[in-house]
């Protein structure tokens, strides 16, 4: 345990300020994954791998002399794309089974895609330059690198564009009606094949933003997918499917929880924590379903 | 039918097992050629690593090979090597160990890339009695388990970062200091941190952050803030290449001014190629640089070895080759000195090694390690856009002045 955090403001406003960053960047590979989870019932355990392959289309947008920024253009372009593909590939086979055979389909989806990503791109840590440099407040006593700042702007961004999208366009109200009534809605003329494949397709989109950011904040490596798939998982466990402001919210409040864990507990907690706070969820809806369920009784 | 299908089994079980025999009772030494076995990360999560590892003892066979090769009871044998992919996974490397052993026959092992998979192998090689020479493996704990057959060429893991921390008392006019460090939490780099430990007891120097970083970690923010606000003359992190390269990017992006940076893996991670200035005045951990004044008749010096290495393989050697490429010359002359291919006799003959290598002394310690060899520091310097690294310490091989301290970055253009 250790309470420097509180002995210092300036660590707190450094440590919200952080989290809240990071967090948003969460909330966007979250929403993706709300998103197919509840169209197609399918919990993607690849969904950090599509994000890990959407940061090395940025990187090789950088090695190529191109600014990696535009990758937050590109890779969604070409994510999409792979996203469409998996889905006529494997997906589609295994949507109408139980939870348990999407697992294990996606599951080996992510192992294809390290070692393929492994082949391609090498083992080395990578990293892409953005050069934005840093913006510092309160007498430069807290400091926010601009790529941050840029990457939580366009993440906002894009989720204010998809929600637009969903609610106006053709589309995204196939979707929706997808969403709720599968059956129905197919009845009703809508093609599910293709709002499916559409939607694991908008799915990859988001998560190549979010790998193009990671690439100028954080590092890329074939092997750190993962991390990306279970705090994704947890927030949308937290926020529920196909809401929004809840997804944002929980994103940030994930964030702000590492930060704050990583001070208080110590660093080497911080992932750890995230799988209690998990846990401690998980009972938690399980009591307060169980409850609601002797009231209907 | 029925008898049929056993007369069958029984052929061909009979086939198996005589064919097993022989190989096994040949493959330690096929001929003219003496068979070395070694399982290495050709693909998976070490892949780059252990492809450098791969070209270091490729290079050293090559050029034993074609300079007489090695000289047993009077007649010249050639090295050869048989290779497996251990998929960067320890379970797969210790069963590949199993594999070389009971199937290929191999009598005498090289060690695979990293010390987790070292100590995955390590105890098949020393159930088997197989004299194994490993130039990879750095983690203190191998070299206190009492194995008799390990051997490696390199500075155990604690020696890594020693030297900094005396380097830093040195500038601070003799007096302790206050160390922050941050180290992943994986046997290399727990065993820096012991050894940091031991610096800091010596020294009288007070370690004022000590992090753990998690393997999926790549966010140091919480700790650099914290380094922000405490303010401690020497900052030290360890996490391999995805650890130095997270740092160089956040202490950048953060504007965290310390006195004085050290590192591990700055060269595995292409430091000063992938952040560029950003790293200069990182002080960086390695088992060797070209520039050490070491020599033998096969690589001559260090120079050329790097020269040599570059015309071979299109890029310059990291120390992770060098390294490899030693510990065939260990071989060569343990085989020699036994004059006999018995494997206890070699593994006594590796037991009194003392020699010289372009990689630097070699003699190994009742552990195993290799105690004639001090580690050497490193700092990344600038010169416009390009940065090179440049010997500082220890000051018997110093190219250039150790700066110190790290301008601030308000000052830094």
């Amino acid at each position: 345990m250790d309470f420097l955090i509180f002995k210092a403001p300036m660590l707190m406003v450094q440590a919200s300020l952080d989290g809240i960053l990071l967090g948003i960047l969460f909330a966007l590979i979250a929403y993706g994954m709300a998103l197919q989870w509840g169209v197609m019932n399918i919990i993607n355990i690849a969904q950090g791998d599509l994000v890990i392959l959407g940061g090395y289309i940025a990187y090789t947008m950088y090695l190529a002399g191109i600014h990696p920024a535009w990758g937050v253009i590109v890779s969604p372009i070409i994510m999409y794309f792979v996203g469409w593909a998996l889905y006529k590939l494997v997906i589609n086979k295994v949507v109408d089974r139980d939870l348990f055979i999407s697992i294990l389909a996606t599951f080996g989806i992510a192992i294809v895609f390290q070692q393929l990503m492994n082949f391609i791109f090498g083992a080395d840590v990578v990293v892409a330059q953005s050069e934005y440099g840093t913006t510092m407040l309160f007498d430069n006593s807290v400091t926010l690198p601009n790529s941050k700042i840029f990457s939580a702007f366009i993440s906002v961004l894009y989720a204010i564009a998809l929600v637009v999208y969903m609610k106006k366009s053709r589309l995204g109200r196939a979707i929706r009606a997808t969403a709720q009534n599968a059956r129905a809605a197919k009845i009703l003329g809508v093609d599910t094949e293709k709002v499916y494949a559409a939607t694991f397709g908008i799915n990859a989109a988001l998560c190549g933003i979010a790998g193009a950011l990671i690439s100028i904040t954080l590092t890329l490596h074939p092997y750190v997918g993962l991390p990306y798939t279970v705090r994704s998982f947890m927030i949308v466990i937290v926020a529920g499917l196909g809401n929004l402001p809840a997804v944002a919210i929980s994103g940030m409040g994930l964030g702000l929880f590492e930060e704050f864990a990583d001070y208080i507990l110590g660093t080497e907690f911080r992932i750890g924590a995230v799988f209690m706070l998990l846990v401690f969820i998980l009972v938690y809806r399980r009591f307060k379903l169980s409850k609601k369920r002797e009231y209907l009784k | 039918m029925n008898k049929l299908v056993k007369l069958f089994t029984i052929f061909i079980s009979a086939i198996t097992l005589t064919l097993a025999s022989i190989s096994s009772s040949f493959a330690k030494v096929e001929g003219e050629y003496i068979v070395l076995g070694s399982a290495i990360s050709l693909t998976g999560k070490y892949s780059s690593n252990g492809v450098h590892t791969q070209n270091g003892y490729n290079m050293a066979v090559e050029r034993i090979n074609k300079m007489g090769g090695v000289k047993v009871g009077g007649k010249s044998y050639k090295f050869e090597i048989i290779y497996y992919d251990d998929e960067s996974n320890p379970k797969r490397a210790a069963q590949l160990a199993e594999r070389l052993i009971k199937q290929d026959g191999v009598h005498y092992m090289l060690g695979p890339y990293s010390s987790g998979l070292t100590k995955a192998i390590a105890p098949v090689t020393e159930k088997y009695k197989i004299p194994m020479v490993e130039a990879n493996g750095a983690s203190r704990s191998l070299f206190t388990k009492g194995y008799k057959y390990l051997f490696a060429v390199l500075s155990p893991a604690n020696q890594y970062l020693e030297v900094a921390i005396d380097l830093a008392v040195e500038k601070n006019g003799g007096k302790p200091v206050k160390i922050a460090q941050a180290f992943e939490q994986d046997a290399f780099s727990q065993d820096v941190r012991l050894g940091i430990l031991d610096a800091a007891k010596r020294t009288g120097s007070e370690i004022i952050i000590d992090d753990k970083l998690p393997k999926e970690l790549n966010d140091m923010a919480a700790t650099l803030a914290k380094v922000k606000a405490v303010k401690p003359d020497v900052l030290v992190v360890s996490g391999h290449t995805k650890g130095a390269l997270t740092a160089i990017r956040q202490i950048s992006e953060m504007k965290v001014d310390v006195p004085m940076l050290a590192m591990t893996h700055c060269d595995a991670a292409k430091l000063s190629k992938q952040h560029g200035k950003k790293s200069e005045y990182a002080l960086c951990a390695s088992q060797w640089h070209k520039n050490l004044s070491y020599k033998d008749k096969f690589f001559g010096s260090g120079k050329k070895y790097d020269k040599d290495f570059k015309k071979e393989f299109g890029y310059a050697p990291p120390y992770q080759s060098a390294e490899s490429s030693a510990a065939l010359l260990v071989f060569k002359d343990a085989f020699e000195r036994a004059n006999s291919f018995d494997r206890d006799k070699v593994r006594d003959a590796l037991k009194t090694t003392e020699m010289q290598t372009f990689y630097g002394n070699i003699k190994f310690g009742p552990g195993g390690q290799n105690v004639a060899k001090p580690m050497i520091l490193f700092q990344v310097r600038c010169k416009g856009d390009v940065c090179e690294n440049k010997v500082v310490a220890p000051t018997k091989w110093a190219s250039d002045k150790f700066y110190h301290p790290i301008p601030k970055w308000s000052e830094r253009s």
